[in-house]
């Protein structure tokens, strides 16, 4: 018996398939094989939600095929299902929400990382932190009482239709709530930059802001950039705040100004209303397809931060 | 000497660009709290916790089945997500070798990534469509999953830092591994792992999207898991987008009760890792 035992921690199955299920007394390897099953089952978990996602969007892929993609009409009366207007509607904003956020996500890292006393940084990062922590719903409501109001008052300023709603209100809100997570990752990265070149860069003579241009910045550049992927990542999957002021019209939006509908938002908003197998098919295949989006757009992110590791 | 008066310019002019773009988004972050606060404390009152919801039109009501609902998928929730995940990260940091621990790892941040409203889709296909109904069991299905890959990865992290040393006197004892892992590993670590589900359960609280074709919503007391129920998100997302005046005041009510929950949790979680740490990161 014991010459047969497997040595070392090869297989986790070895002690069952080989030797029968007597060995299960052995509770060491009982409590190995039962944490091994479990991060199988985490792994086969990932791929069941694709597969599942898969399985559902089934019937409007065989129907669209990949017309899905780029037809322009999303009509559940007649059953004509094009998901270009949500998947331009996500983008779009989201987008438009990073591109917002950069400034001042890059200006609250630098300030924190290199400006701000230690005293202070601590407590005000932890602060920002917290702040990334509100759900969703309430930047919602927040946005739906006071930034509806203010986006409307500009819009008549500038003589666009005055919504109020709409992909101008929807940008600003993913800008805001996506802020906190950006600037933090900003800090972390720069707290990353080794205190000799900083001190050398010093040394030689540079200015503050010179150190930050030419030193902290270029250092840190690709762990910044993966830094906001992840938080492009966050506002493509964003659902409620933006289901609450983009005015939910399915149809291609024909200005910057214009009510839209994001791919999340369209989920959320027809899901449970969803009476016929193909309109609710149409939905998990919009939701197969963010959930693509979002993958591809992490696994970037991902990427670069193994890279920097490696570094 | 120009030269180097330029360049001190620029630097007083970089440092002023930079502390105002920095200080500009606090705006609109504190006017949130000070927007939840000024609008919601005022609907505060004994019967708003403990009080259902009443029909549009009649003053008062409450919130108390959400309160209850929330609190008890935050329960259901945590029962699937915290056994499973805090063994997938013994796995990780006691016996994961070489491929397979790298393809957990990885399943785990993919998982993160995943939107909670794809999760909601998921949920509703796995747990609704075969029951033939909502119900809170679908939704805390949707929330484990979102809860998992913090408390993996968390877990794995502090068990991680246990010093080998403790491993080897607990087997040189002879205290089997799994005795050593529950009795040793996992006590040692309890404050950081505590730390890493209470900032899951935060991260879930929240939630609103996942629950909408899950947990549904009832205007009703619920305690049974397999019937739908109300939750804090769903209240202030229903309320919110609702015509009536009383109901509107009512969700910032609600936001209030679910922004105190939520940050008290993170503020709770900080506080733990900071008594772990000895000092705030």
């Amino acid at each position: 018996m014991r010459g047969r035992r497997p040595k070392g921690l090869a297989s986790p199955f070895r002690p069952l398939v080989k030797e029968g299920v007597m060995r299960i007394r052995d509770p060491d390897r009982v409590f190995r094989f039962v944490c091994w099953g479990l991060a199988v089952g985490l792994v086969a978990l990932v791929v069941g939600i694709g597969l599942t996602l898969l399985a559902g969007s089934l019937p409007s892929l065989k129907t669209f095929g990949l017309k899905f993609l780029w037809g322009r009409v999303w009509d559940p009366v007649n059953e004509e299902f094009g998901a270009l207007p949500f998947v331009v509607g996500t983008l779009v904003t989201s987008v438009l929400a990073l591109l917002i956020t950069i400034p001042f996500a890059l200006s609250s890292g630098i300030f924190l990382a290199e400006y701000a006393p230690p005293k202070i940084a601590g407590p005000l990062s932890s602060l920002v932190e917290l702040l990334a922590g509100i759900p969703s719903v309430i930047y919602g409501l927040w946005a739906l009482f006071y930034l509806v109001p203010l986006v409307r008052w500009f819009e008549m300023k500038v003589g666009a239709p005055p919504f109020g709603l709409g992909l101008p209100t929807a940008s600003l809100v993913l800008a805001i709530m996506i802020l906190p997570y950006a600037a933090s990752i900003t800090r972390e990265v720069l707290r990353m930059v080794p205190h000799e070149l900083k001190e050398a860069a010093y040394g030689l003579g540079a200015t503050k802001w010179e150190v930050i241009r030419r030193v902290c910045l270029p250092y840190g550049l690709s762990g910044i950039v993966a830094g906001f992927l992840l938080s492009l990542g966050r506002a493509l999957g964003e659902t409620m705040a933006v289901t609450m002021v983009i005015g939910n019209r399915s149809e291609m939006p024909q200005s910057p100004w214009d009510l839209a509908n994001t791919m999340a938002s369209v989920i959320a908003n027809e899901f449970t209303e969803a009476s016929r197998d193909l309109h609710l098919s149409a939905l998990i295949e919009i939701g197969l397809l963010l959930f693509l989006i979002t993958l591809i757009v992490n696994t970037v992110a991902r990427i670069i931060i193994v890279r920097l590791e490696v570094k | 000497m120009k030269g180097l008066f330029w360049r001190k310019l620029k630097d007083r002019l970089a440092f002023f660009l930079i502390l105002i773009l920095a200080l500009l988004p606090a705006l609109p972050l504190i006017h949130i709290l000070y927007g939840i606060l000024k609008q919601g404390l005022a609907s505060l009152s004994w019967e708003f916790f403990v009080h259902l919801s009443r029909p549009p039109g009649e003053e008062g009501g409450g919130v108390g089945n959400a309160i209850l609902g929330t609190v008890m998928l935050a329960v259901l929730a945590s029962l699937m997500a915290v056994p499973v995940g805090v063994l997938c990260g013994v796995y990780l940091s006691e016996y994961a070798r070489g491929k397979f621990g790298e393809v957990v790892r990885i399943s785990a941040d993919v998982l993160q990534g995943v939107p909670s409203i794809v999760l909601g889709i998921v949920a509703y296909l796995w747990v609704v469509k075969p029951m033939g109904h909502f119900s809170a069991l679908s939704g805390a299905v949707a929330l484990a999953i979102m809860m998992l890959p913090v408390i993996v990865r968390s877990t794995e992290e502090i068990l991680k830092m246990i010093p080998e040393t403790l491993r080897e006197a607990s087997l040189a004892l002879g205290v089997n591994y799994w005795r050593t892992v529950l009795k040793v590993l996992i006590p040692t670590g309890l404050v950081g792992i505590s730390t890493g589900i209470l900032l899951s359960l935060a991260r879930i609280m929240g939630e609103t999207a996942p629950l909408l074709f899950t947990a549904f919503g009832n205007p009703f007391w619920n305690l049974n898991p397999l019937q739908p129920v109300e939750a804090l998100p769903l209240t202030v997302f229903k309320y919110a987008i609702s015509p009536y005046e009383e109901w509107i005041r009512q969700a910032w009510g609600a936001s209030v009760v679910l922004t105190l929950m939520v940050l008290g949790l993170n503020l709770f979680s900080r506080f733990l890792a900071w008594r772990l740490g000895g000092h705030g990161r």
